[in-house]
């Protein structure tokens, strides 16, 4: 990890205005920000750790937790919501048993609603690692689920 | 590509590369933007570039991505020069006929045209389609014309002939006073004149001064911005290179969210190419002038559009506002004279230097000049990105360039300004839309959302969304925002769950205006906006919430019940079989009913019915 670190930083000339975007990179390589990684970068940029806490916690794109194997990140932008995505996004919820936000304990899933994706032509709309589905409805929700292994709240009787 | 060491070798190149195209020469261009690769456009391309390969045609016929046209509602789709056959929601399927037919043959297919929905006419032509023929597309328009990718295409449309007019035969200030009589005016939302911001930056004390180019575009619904940037990035960088050399500056930011990959990609390439032909760097065209760009992704916080709490976030700490005393274009980036600009605002200067300010300053009205880009979203037949001149009505954007409201349905409100702006009812319709009529109703122009709503969509919920979304990206600094708009929505919770008490419009009120009144940054200063006009347009939509404990439009989840008309109901089943908590019951072809004490009011039978049977009281 420490060798990975040390590459993403001097990739920005070890310059400490650039911490946002090798926080970024450092998050992509692993995943999330592990506590040792925070360490790591406040010791190479020379900043304290408590200011790189700050930034890490101020930004909505870091995550100080680890997160799942699948990424759903339902837009709930104004377009969207207009067009029910908070139904979509109740839904979901249910149907991974974890609030908006969250990973789920096996760490499968982490489902994220983010403000807006700029596809409003498709809202409401979800991107599943990496991949869009628009105008979303409950029934095409639950295909989705069901791709990616999760059996739906209606599918119990069925 | 060989270094440009004067203006005189640039227009050489610009001619070179205009000659060596046919204009009769068959050019299928197909919409790769943001939108409509959301559709899989990516594998229709795949199957234009093999079946292109595989009928040989590589020499004859040209294939190009560029970036957004706009209509996306219609994506993903092709147009085909020279005579610009518009062709619509295709699929890869349809490639190899499109080639043959179409492109060789001259062949218009029918199924693949689109038809006004108004008419009910096939339309052929791209520039016959309604949605586009009402537009006014300047800044937009270029975007078909060209590969992002490629320098050549926008040299070949006259790309970079602004910056080398102002670098051949305009001093700095000329440049400015140009600006300035064009009147060109802020596109990210403020409306700042831009010809006074640069002209108080160049007479600044300090060095170096900055330019930065704001593309932290954060208000939901809004993506204008990042489709000229990623579909057109030269435009913008040559706007920037002409506004450093009228400030006098020598490093240039782009700052762009990092949630736009296919944006900062794009304009990563557009900086090398620019680079390399010496429109960027040392010695711009051999004018001694230097100025060069670095690109800041952004960490994903709304109030990073705001320019003290962007440059903080640019020095790596987190983007906090600080009071603004003192302008930026005196102290701005560490400290240091900045001129802070939005992508749509450095995407029309290249327009005012080559067609001069008396062109410019004539469209548009008395005091907001040039054309405006909208994302004209929500409940809306055409959803896309419009640009239209100043001046131009809400009733034209929403009826004849949006074809109105989907499913026949009743319009609402139409929410301008992201989410510190405001709801505009019907009775407004007729407004000019500028920067100042905006204002006079309680909105704003922002940076051109314009979200459609219909009589499906609650109000205060729509308020409390905002106040929601802000709550969350307020950044804490300063009490009246961090925790005024979290006791606004409280009350707007409560008022949504039935619990809302008479006095509490009031109390929404006065709150309001404490919280404009107090709050340090634009955020919290505008925050209340999106509650103060739906409370002024829509006030009998709260009292019904209040005192009927009814939600007229069938939203807010505690104030309704999902029923079934048995008149209606075919007995299908549908319901009971999506119902997640078994409250949807009945046998088959008998009535169904729903028991409401078990429904969790989650919307899925009354989505499934096909029958309409399932009601919302």
């Amino acid at each position: 990890m420490q060798a990975k670190i040390h590459e993403i930083i001097s990739r920005y000339g070890s310059d400490k205005g650039f911490l946002v975007p090798i926080l970024q990179d450092v998050q992509k390589e692993l995943n999330y920000l592990p506590e040792d990684a925070l360490v790591m970068v406040s010791t190479f940029l020379e900043i304290p750790v408590s200011r790189i806490f700050e930034v890490a916690t101020f930004y909505k794109a870091f995550s100080l937790t680890p997160r799942g194997k699948h990424l759903l990140s339902l837009c709930l932008g104004t377009a969207c919501h207009v067009r029910g995505a908070p139904l979509i996004s109740g839904h979901i919820e249910r149907a991974l048993g974890i609030s908006a936000g969250e990973t789920s304990p096996d760490l499968e899933f982490t489902f994220e609603t983010v403000n807006c994706l700029g596809a409003c032509a498709l809202g409401p709309v979800i991107v599943v690692d990496g991949e869009y589905h628009g105008q979303l409805t409950i029934a095409k929700t639950n295909t989705i689920l069901r791709d990616l292994g999760r059996k739906v709240p209606s599918d119990e009787e069925a | 590509m060989k270094k440009l060491k004067s203006p005189g070798e640039l227009a050489a190149l610009q001619e070179e590369i205009r000659t060596g195209r046919d204009p009769k020469k068959p050019c299928i261009t197909i919409c790769a933007g943001t939108g409509c690769l959301a559709y899989g456009t990516q594998k229709i391309i795949d199957c234009f570039r093999q079946e292109i390969e595989k009928q040989q045609l590589e020499a004859r016929v040209e294939f190009r991505t560029s970036g957004c046209h706009g209509f996306c509602e219609r994506g993903p789709m092709v147009v085909i020069h020279p005579q610009k056959i518009f062709y619509q929601r295709i699929k890869a399927e349809d490639v190899p006929e499109i080639i043959t037919r179409t492109v060789l043959a001259g062949e218009v297919i029918d199924r693949l045209s689109y038809v006004d929905p108004a008419t009910k006419q096939k339309i052929v032509y791209e520039h016959d389609v309604p949605f586009y023929k009402r537009q006014t597309r300047y800044v937009l328009g270029m975007n078909g014309e060209i590969d992002p990718a490629s320098i050549d295409d926008y040299l070949a449309i006259g790309g970079y002939s602004g910056l080398a007019k102002a670098l051949s035969g305009m001093k700095p200030e000329a440049v400015i006073e140009e600006v300035k009589k064009a009147n060109l005016r802020g596109r990210g939302g403020g409306g700042f004149p831009t010809g006074w911001k640069w002209d108080a930056t160049r007479k600044a004390q300090g060095e170096p001064k900055y330019v930065i180019c704001n593309a932290d575009e954060g208000d939901p619904g809004a993506y204008m911005d990042r489709s000229l940037l990623e579909g057109n990035p030269h435009l913008v960088l040559e706007g920037m290179i002409i506004g450093a050399y009228a400030i006098g500056s020598s490093q240039g930011y782009i700052y762009v969210r990092n949630e736009y990959p296919l944006a900062v990609h794009n304009v990563t390439v557009a900086l090398d190419k620019a680079r390399e032909a010496g429109l960027l760097g040392d010695n711009i065209l051999g004018s001694g002038f230097s100025f060069d760009i670095t690109i800041n992704r952004g960490g994903g916080a709304f109030v990073c559009g705001e320019s003290s709490a962007l440059f903080a976030s640019i020095e790596g700490r987190s983007g906090e506002p600080r009071a603004k005393y003192v302008h930026a274009t005196d102290q701005g980036l560490y400290n240091k004279p900045t001129t802070l600009n939005n992508v749509e605002t450095w995407g029309n200067v290249p327009l005012i230097i080559n067609r001069g300010a008396d062109w410019y300053s004539s469209i548009g009205t008395a005091n907001s000049k040039g054309t405006k880009i909208f994302s004209l979203v929500g409940k809306i037949n055409n959803t896309g990105l419009v640009e239209v001149p100043m001046g131009i009505t809400l009733r034209e954007i929403i009826y004849e360039i949006g074809g109105g409201i989907p499913k026949g349905r009743k319009f609402k409100a139409v929410q301008t300004g992201g989410p510190s702006g405001g709801c505009i009812p019907e009775q407004h319709l007729d407004i000019p839309v500028d920067f100042d009529e905006l204002t006079k109703i309680g909105s704003m122009m922002g940076s051109g959302g314009m979200i459609v709503m219909d009589d499906r969509n609650c109000m205060v919920d729509v308020a409390k969304y905002f106040l929601k979304f802000l709550e969350e990206e307020s950044c804490g600094k300063c009490t009246p925002c961090r925790e005024g708009i979290v006791q606004m929505r409280i009350i707007l919770d409560r008022i949504c769950e039935g619990q809302g008490k008479e006095e509490d419009i009031d109390t929404l009120e006065w709150m309001g205006q404490a919280i404009k009144d107090g709050s340090l940054c634009a955020l919290g200063g505008s925050a209340p906006n999106p509650v103060l006009t739906t409370i002024k347009y829509f006030r009998h939509e709260y009292e019904a919430h209040i005192k009927d404990k009814k939600c007229p439009a069938g939203v807010c989840k505690s104030l309704i019940t999902y029923a079934v008309d048995a008149e209606k109901c075919t007995g299908c089943h549908a319901c009971a079989r999506v119902c997640p908590t078994q409250a949807a019951t009945g046998e088959k072809k008998q009535a169904h009913v729903i028991d409401t004490a078990k429904c969790i009011k989650c919307g899925a039978c009354f989505e499934a019915c096909k029958f309409d049977a399932v009601v919302v009281k």
